[in-house]
């Protein structure tokens, strides 16, 4: 498989933290990798810099094997990386449905005199749209409410619409930021099949962030721990979970 | 070399006075985070208040004196600060939890009633009225420069003033939660800051400053109208985003500089026309390679 | 192909003004140029609802967009009206108001930029210099009156014009709104960060509201010269972006039909109050407090959100 993102020595200062520290994270075409590290260890800052949000005080970032730097956020999103909130982030005064049809339109605007006459080729468009869309929510069981506010979801629905939302920009690689956050065990367990299923059925390589270590060693093939902005381990699931380091940079410090 | 000396008193005077107006647009948007647009309304009932106090005060105290000066400035504050803390509990506090959008707004509305109503025949009227004397004026002439005794009267106050007002900001409790309020609300309520008392007393002392401002203001002004406030209002507006807006310091650095702009330019032959519109494309150009104002910091959005 | 209701109601709309139009001669002339006024307000009103509305931008410059497009169209009028037979005016009259529409684009393209770095209030305070600039420009041209401003413009604006061009307004509106540009404004609007993160171009879309609104601003300006008759640089001061403000909030931001209905009641209502004129602006300026204290979400609420 092809290296997909790489991430060299990156650093970021805010100030005097440094909230991330020299990372080297390297992930490959169609991998599940998972982020893992206590509060603060800079798991959602990582994904920040990945995305273009900041730009590193150090080090480098490619994908695809071009460098991110300098490149803004919605470039990154048309060349494939989306990602999903640690704080939701839907478009508030949208439906359901026109948060996934908003997701879908980077690369495929419609031009002013189609929009003011709406003829064939706008109606057609806006249709197959409209088709590609609900079948993405099918799959997270969120098109019967797709007129509803997103906003008016129940909380773990709307985690569903955020990832549903970053699917329909078509990445190559999905971000998920907490995405089990404040789910109950069961719905946790649903959520990590769809989010294995999804990355079977696309093809697309997936970095997650979850704190339920049971959760995260269940699906991914391999796992990065931050503490303190510095990548302290790195492996698969068996070799993280009888690490020593890892075990201590969670001994005393609260999950969660 | 006179004529620059000249232009700088001129300058330092009208910038101290859009630092006090300033200063009360900082502060509420410290506290509430919003701009309070009839802060230059309340200038302007400052210079009124004063209008109407004079011929009352001056009798009852024997003669015109510094002591008359002082004790029109002093009640006219007071009643400023009654009617600033009056707006804020009648049309702000119950919009409290709103969007900032609506608050301002409103502070429009508030502000365009104030206007209106002043300029009622039976409030004020809309005509220009003469200012009195408040202090007896004497030019002081040194070789070709001639220095008003009230500009020097104005930028003594007002440094006496921006004095006090870091002592009470620094160094008094009411101070201390002021900061804290600005600094983050909700944690100063549970660590038991009277929110309200807080931005009550915020408009208070804005209002208070604006009240004196307009005085100042309307000393240099040819005389005093129900709009007067909009123009050194507008000024000190941006002063206050000029030096970054919610910082202090700020506000007064910014009344200075686009004092001494407005001056310097309004001196110069050819330009005066345009000194307003030079005023709005400085304070453009500053924000575009300073958003976040001369002495703001630009706070890096947490994601 | 003209089969979506919204071409429809573009078709009927004008077919209306311009019918009424012709019909004029039997209606009060006082009741008419208080028509035509709310037909230029609605233009005005609809247009910086795009800006402040849908994309969440807020300007307080939109009076200098429409002292742009009215100082332009009118210097055309008056330049070469008189060259012109009789037959060629109503396309002089066009023309103008195009050109002074256009002109007003570069003028929101100019002012769009700023947006771009700019938030909230530092982006009020900009646009609202933006305005004032472009008054102190004409306030000081003696190509443009200077401070007495251009008079004698030809009376050329009439009903027909200002409701047909309102109904162009708010169709263009409409169909941006409900397309990839509307919804690339409203996500502009709603979260910028989350709109990048999903590909959105937020500086095209914010600098497209710019130019767009302040467009049909200019036309708005054109069609109020050729109303009033004279232009003069005061009238285009910020309290008068503040009415039009007023007016977007009231209608409820973002909702075009509830905007519309705002545009139409705040220009009747100050007529309605010409009975107790001294208090009117009073009683203005109350009503605009009473209702942020009471309906701050806007007067009206129907009409969906981002949909027209
Ligand atoms: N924009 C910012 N400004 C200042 N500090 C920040 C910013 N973003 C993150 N940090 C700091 O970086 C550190 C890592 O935070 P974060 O990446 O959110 O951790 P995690 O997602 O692993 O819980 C924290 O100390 C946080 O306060
Ligand atoms: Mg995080």
């Amino acid at each position: 498989m092809n290296p997909l993102l790489e991430c060299e020595k990156v650093t970021i200062k805010f100030g005097g933290v440094t909230a991330v520290s020299e990372l080297d994270l390297h992930i490959r075409e169609h991998e599940l990798v998972g982020l893992i590290g206590p509060n603060g260890a800079g798991k959602t800052t990582a994904f920040n810099l990945i995305t273009g949000v900041y730009q590193p005080t150090a080090g480098s970032i490619a994908f695809g094997g071009r460098t991110t730097a300098g490149v803004k956020p919605e470039l990154l999103s048309l060349r494939g990386i989306s990602r999903t909130f640690q704080n939701i982030r839907l478009f508030a005064s949208m439906t359901v449905f026109d948060n996934v049809r908003t997701a879908m339109q980077g690369n495929r605007a419609q031009r002013v005199r189609d929009a003011l006459l709406r003829g064939k080729s706008f109606r057609e468009t806006e249709a197959r749209v409209k088709h590609e869309a609900m079948e993405l929510l099918k799959i997270f069981g969120l098109d019967e409410a797709c007129d509803a506010p997103g906003k008016s979801l129940p909380y773990g629905d709307q985690r569903r619409l955020e990832i549903v939302r970053a699917l329909a920009t078509q990445p190559k690689l999905l971000l998920l930021d907490e995405p089990a956050a404040g789910m109950n065990p069961t719905e946790k367990q649903q959520l990590m099949e769809l989010i294995r299923f999804v990355h079977d059925k696309f093809g697309i390589a997936v970095l997650l962030v979850e704190h339920d270590m049971k959760v995260v060693m269940g699906i991914c093939q391999r796992i990065t721990v931050l503490d303190y902005g510095r990548k302290i381990a790195e492996g698969t699931p068996v070799e993280i979970r009888s690490d020593p380091k890892v075990i201590a940079a969670y001994l005393g410090k609260e999950e969660g | 070399m006179d004529w620059f000396l000249q232009q700088l008193i001129n300058g330092l005077a009208l910038g101290a006075i859009y630092a006090l107006i300033a200063l009360g647009y900082t502060m509420v948007y410290g506290v509430l985070r919003f701009i309070n647009f009839a802060h230059s309304d309340v200038l302007m009932l400052g210079a009124f208040s004063a209008f109407y106090l004079t011929p009352i005060i001056v009798p009852m105290l024997g003669a015109q004196t510094v002591w008359t000066a002082l004790a029109v400035i002093l009640l006219s504050a007071a009643i400023c600060a009654v009617i600033g803390m009056t707006i804020e509990f009648l049309a702000y506090r119950p919009l409290r939890k709103r969007p900032r959008l609506t608050v301002l707004i409103t502070a429009i509305g508030v502000s365009l009633f104030l206007e209106f109503t002043g300029q009622h025949e039976k409030v004020f009227g809309a005509a220009t009225k003469p200012f009195p004397t408040l202090l007896p004026k004497r030019d002081l002439i040194f070789g070709a420069l001639h220095i008003s005794s009230n500009d020097l009267v104005v930028l003594a106050l007002t440094a006496v003033l921006l004095v006090a007002m870091w002592f009470i900001v620094q160094r008094t409790k009411i101070g201390m939660a002021m900061r804290a309020v600005s600094y983050n609300e909700q944690a100063a309520a549970l660590m038991g800051v009277n929110v309200n008392a807080v931005i009550s007393f915020t408009f208070g002392l804005g209002s208070a400053l604006a009240a004196v401002a307009g005085i100042f203001y309307a000393m240099r002004a040819p005389g005093i109208e129900p709009l007067m406030g909009v123009q050194p209002g507008l000024r000190a507006f941006i002063a206050a985003v000029l030096g970054g807006i919610g910082n202090l310091p700020g506000a007064a650095l910014g009344g200075i500089v686009l004092g001494l702009l407005e001056t310097f330019f309004g001196g110069m032959p050819g330009l005066s026309n345009y000194r307003d519109g030079i005023a709005f494309a400085l304070l453009i150009l500053i924000l575009l390679f300073r958003p976040a104002g001369l002495l703001g910091k630009l706070q890096m959005e947490k994601v | 192909m003209m089969r979506g209701k919204e071409q429809i109601f573009l078709l009927v709309a004008i077919v209306v003004a311009v019918a009424l139009s012709f019909a004029s001669g039997a209606f009060n002339r006082y009741y008419l140029g208080i028509a035509v006024d709310v037909g230029i307000n609605i233009i005005l009103a609809v247009s910086l609802n795009l800006i402040n509305g849908h994309t969440g931008q807020f300007s307080l410059g939109h009076a200098g967009f429409m002292a742009v497009g009215g100082y332009t169209a009118a210097k055309l009028t008056l330049l070469y009206g008189a060259l012109l037979p009789p037959a060629a005016q109503p396309f002089l009259f066009a023309a103008a108001l195009l050109a002074g529409g256009l002109v007003a684009a570069l003028a929101g393209l100019l002012v769009g930029v700023p947006s771009l770095r700019l938030r909230g209030d530092y982006l009020a305070i900009v646009t609202l210099g933006f305005g004032e600039i472009i008054r102190v420009i004409f306030q000081t041209s003696d190509f443009f009156g200077a401070a007495t401003g251009l008079t004698g413009i030809t009376k050329m604006t009439t009903f027909g014009w200002a409701w047909a061009l309102a109904a162009v307004t708010v169709y263009v509106v409409a169909c941006l709104v409900n397309s990839t540009y509307g919804r690339g404004f409203i996500a502009v609007h709603d979260d910028e960060i989350a709109a990048s993160a999903m590909g959105i171009n937020t500086v095209r879309y914010k600098v497209t509201a710019f130019v767009v609104g302040a467009f049909f601003a200019g036309i708005a300006g054109g069609l109020y010269a050729h109303h009033k008759l004279v232009l003069k640089p005061d009238g285009f001061d910020f309290v008068r972006s503040i009415e039009i403000v007023v007016m977007v909030i009231l209608g409820g931001m973002g909702r075009t039909a509830g905007v519309i209905c705002a545009a139409v009641i705040l220009t009747i209502l100050p007529e309605l109050l010409r009975g107790v004129a001294e208090y009117r602006m009073i009683i203005y300026a109350l009503l605009i407090i009473g209702l942020m204290l009471t309906r701050p979400q806007g007067l009206f609420t129907f009409g969906k959100k981002g949909g027209a």
